[in-house]
């Protein structure tokens, strides 16, 4: 009886284990409004979610979302709780070290963000000030290699909308993001049109790397030949652009 | 495992800087909290029924609601509103709710009363009434009557439970992770885990750490115990 | 902003799952911890006391944290070493109930524990004089009269609990507090959405408590009470 019970168990396992089969879970953090959010009723939207669906459907298998705080992605994915990542990660040399990605789907420059009464010349004009940072993100190593030198308070948080939250509130002075995210996820609602970018486009590899791009585990590479030739196919058979379209005036793909 | 990455000089630092924030953050509650709690328990055993509703229903709502949510709270939902806001780059105290550090001291301090304070009104009724009625003999006030008799005797008798409390209130002191630019013990773990990919050992060393601290803390009671208590010891002889 | 509310409701039926897994686990560990402690046998109770300090001694959220991302890659490592391809994940609901399930099955142990020594030693002696087998003795001894006086203790760490399923938003459980911080980020009204979920929470505590005071009641029919 006890052996019977026994083998049910591990079959159950078992099956549990091998039914994710044709499944392919993208971890999202969906805090990066207009790429990566949800409905009000806990759908999840936007640039890279619309971009991953297009891509699944090309390899024919279903996408399943799982959400994942942005400073545990990689470390989730080296676990296998997902299989990529489509969540504007950005390919850089440090994260080559660990995960492998595949070509860039989109380039978008980062900019510094700060209050319109703020009069910005260079990093040094911000000494003082409180810019707060997504947690793992490549702006905040940006933000602790130039800005915090030049004696700006760095503010790490773990999902970049709760820095819209704080930037709201007064607590932040402002913060270094994405140029379209920032713009979709702030400046373009009523709480942000007292702010505005400033400086320079931020392209630095160093510091930004060469675009977004889906994030594998090393050795994975069926899936990276497999995925590299759905994003192909999407940019040529005119699916990116409707996306595109759908979210920004500008096209998004850069250099 | 790879323990090498945990032992170098920058990682260390940052467990040490965690470890000092925790601490900090535990006295320093732990000392707000108490003389709050104080208060709380004495308008608890008090003759206003009105103060004794109020405290009752903060109690309640303290001991009914995760901290975590409490601790949410008092970060984000008082940053909120506009009246803080207007007032928190000038107006003293309110310039302290913009600091995060301040924000978890206060929701733990408001926790940890919370709780004492049931604890300490329970003590106080708990008291022996032949005590109290002898105290009303000799003629005390009841002012006289709670500093010289019940509140010693009730302090010491809380102090068991209490040692609990304050044992709690280190493990609670991990939830400081929750408020952004807070670098706790445990934020420090997590930043090392995102950094390195080493879940296991970052949150090993800290769960060792938080250990080793509490095998100090009740060490430290037993003989406090042993010394407020020891009139109601068992007969050694 | 409705829908917000409406998918913390179902947030919060994720919570009251989650609390009476975990509660159904600790109330299996706290028997047998109890039963370890209680028995002769100086290896189980040198493991129990083990396991009750060790658990007691580290904060819930480090151990879930430990649990959730290092018990993954634990096991996966272990099935890669296998062989099979399989890959297991512990995903954050299996991963809270097991831990809170493992820390307040410590607290549940002394509950228990002391439960059972306020058993007068007469009523286990009578039970064997009539030859009652172990299993039947806790069914029909132990277990009814340790109600009464685990209640107490039973309902302080039910309560405990109930609580502590908000830091399973933080492994990334879509239960209610998580929503809450969702949507309060995304709408930048927090104060709202907390609100919200603290009352839910109160609500649950306070039915919890009603009910528990019911049972206790019921159990302690018959109890002899000195007059105070």
């Amino acid at each position: 009886m006890k052996k019977l019970i026994l083998a049910l168990a591990l079959c159950a396992v078992a099956a549990a284990a091998s039914a994710q089969g044709n499944d392919l879970k993208v971890a999202i953090d969906p805090t990066y409004e207009p790429f990566t959010f949800k409905t009000a009723d806990g759908k999840p939207t936007g640039f890279d979610v619309d971009i991953a669906s297009a891509v699944c459907e090309q390899i024919k298998r279903k996408c399943v979302f799982v959400e994942q705080v942005w400073d545990s992605m990689i470390p989730g994915l080296q676990a296998k709780k997902y299989d990529v990542i489509i969540s504007s990660m950005s390919i850089t040399e440090d994260r080559l070290k660990v995960v492998d990605f595949t070509d860039k789907y989109y380039n978008t420059p980062s900019k510094i963000v700060v209050k319109n009464d703020i009069k910005f010349t260079d990093a040094a004009s911000l000494k003082g000030k409180r810019i707060g940072v997504l947690k793992g993100s490549t702006q905040e190593k940006y933000a602790n290699g130039e800005l915090k030198k030049a004696g700006v308070v760095v503010v790490p948080y773990e999902a970049q909308d709760q820095v819209y939250l704080d930037i709201k509130s007064g607590r932040l002075d402002g913060t270094v993001a994405d140029v379209i995210e920032v713009t979709g996820g702030f400046l373009s609602k009523q709480e942000g049109k007292d702010y505005g970018v400033v400086g320079p486009e931020l392209y630095i590899p160093k510091y930004f790397g060469t675009g977004a791009g889906f994030a594998i585990r090393k050795g994975e590479t069926a899936l990276k030949a497999e995925l590299n030739a759905a994003i192909k196919t999407i940019r040529a058979n005119g699916t990116y652009k409707k996306i595109n379209d759908k979210y920004f005036k500008i096209d998004v793909y850069g250099k | 495992m790879n323990w090498e990455v945990i032992f170098r000089e920058e990682s260390l630092a940052m467990y040490g800087e965690g470890l000092l924030t925790t601490l900090g953050l535990l006295i320093s509650s732990l000392a707000i909290g108490g003389v709050l709690a104080l208060i709380f328990a004495l308008m608890l055993t008090g003759q206003s029924r009105v103060l004794q509703r109020i405290v009752g229903a903060y109690t309640f709502v303290i001991r009914g609601t995760p901290l975590l949510i409490q601790v949410y709270m008092i970060y984000y939902g008082l940053a909120q509103l506009e009246w803080i806001q207007t007032r928190w780059d000038t107006v003293w105290p309110w310039t302290y709710f913009k600091d995060a550090f301040f924000c978890a001291l206060l929701a733990f301090s408001l926790n940890t009363a919370g709780y004492t304070a049931e604890m300490l009104a329970g003590a106080i009724r708990e008291t022996s009434a032949g005590e109290i009625e002898s105290a009303q003999a000799f003629g005390m006030s009841r002012f006289q009557l709670m500093l010289r008799i019940v509140l010693p005797s009730a302090m010491r008798r809380t102090l068991p439970a209490y040692s609990n409390e304050v044992v709690m209130m280190l493990h609670s002191t991990s939830l400081a992770s929750a408020v952004p630019a807070m670098l706790d013990l445990t934020a420090a773990a997590s930043r090392i885990y995102s950094d390195f990919y080493l879940p296991f050992e970052a949150y090993l060393f800290a769960a060792a750490i938080y250990l080793c601290c509490t095998f100090c803390l009740v060490g430290a009671f037993k003989p406090l115990e042993r010394h407020f208590l020891a009139h109601l010891a068992p007969r050694t002889n | 902003m409705s829908a917000y509310y409406a998918s913390i409701l179902y947030g919060a039926l994720l919570t009251i799952g989650v609390s009476l897994a975990a509660l159904l686990v600790s109330v299996l560990l706290g028997l047998l911890g109890a039963g370890a402690k209680l028995s002769g046998s100086r290896l189980l109770v040198a493991l129990a006391t083990g396991y009750t300090t060790i658990i007691r001694g580290i904060p819930e959220l480090v151990l879930m944290l430990l649990v959730f991302y290092g018990g993954s890659i634990g096991i996966n490592r272990l099935l890669e070493l296998s062989g099979t391809g399989a890959t297991l994940d512990i995903n954050p609901f299996t991963a809270g109930v097991l831990t809170l399930g493992f820390i307040y099955g410590a607290y549940m142990t002394e509950t228990f524990r002391g439960a059972i020594l306020a058993i007068p030693r007469g009523q286990f002696e009578a039970a064997a004089a009539f030859g009652m087998a172990p299993v039947q003795i806790f069914l029909r001894i132990t277990a009814p009269q340790m109600v009464r006086h685990a209640v107490p203790g039973f309902t302080n760490n039910w309560l405990v609990l109930i609580k502590a399923t908000a830091l399973v938003s933080l492994i990334g459980l879509q239960e209610m507090t998580y929503l809450a911080k969702q949507a309060s980020a995304a709408t930048r009204s927090p104060f709202a959405f907390f609100l919200f979920t603290a009352s839910l929470f109160l609500i649950y505590t306070w039915v919890s408590l009603t009910l528990l005071r019911k049972l206790h009641g019921r159990y302690s029919l018959g109890a002899k009470r000195g007059e105070l």
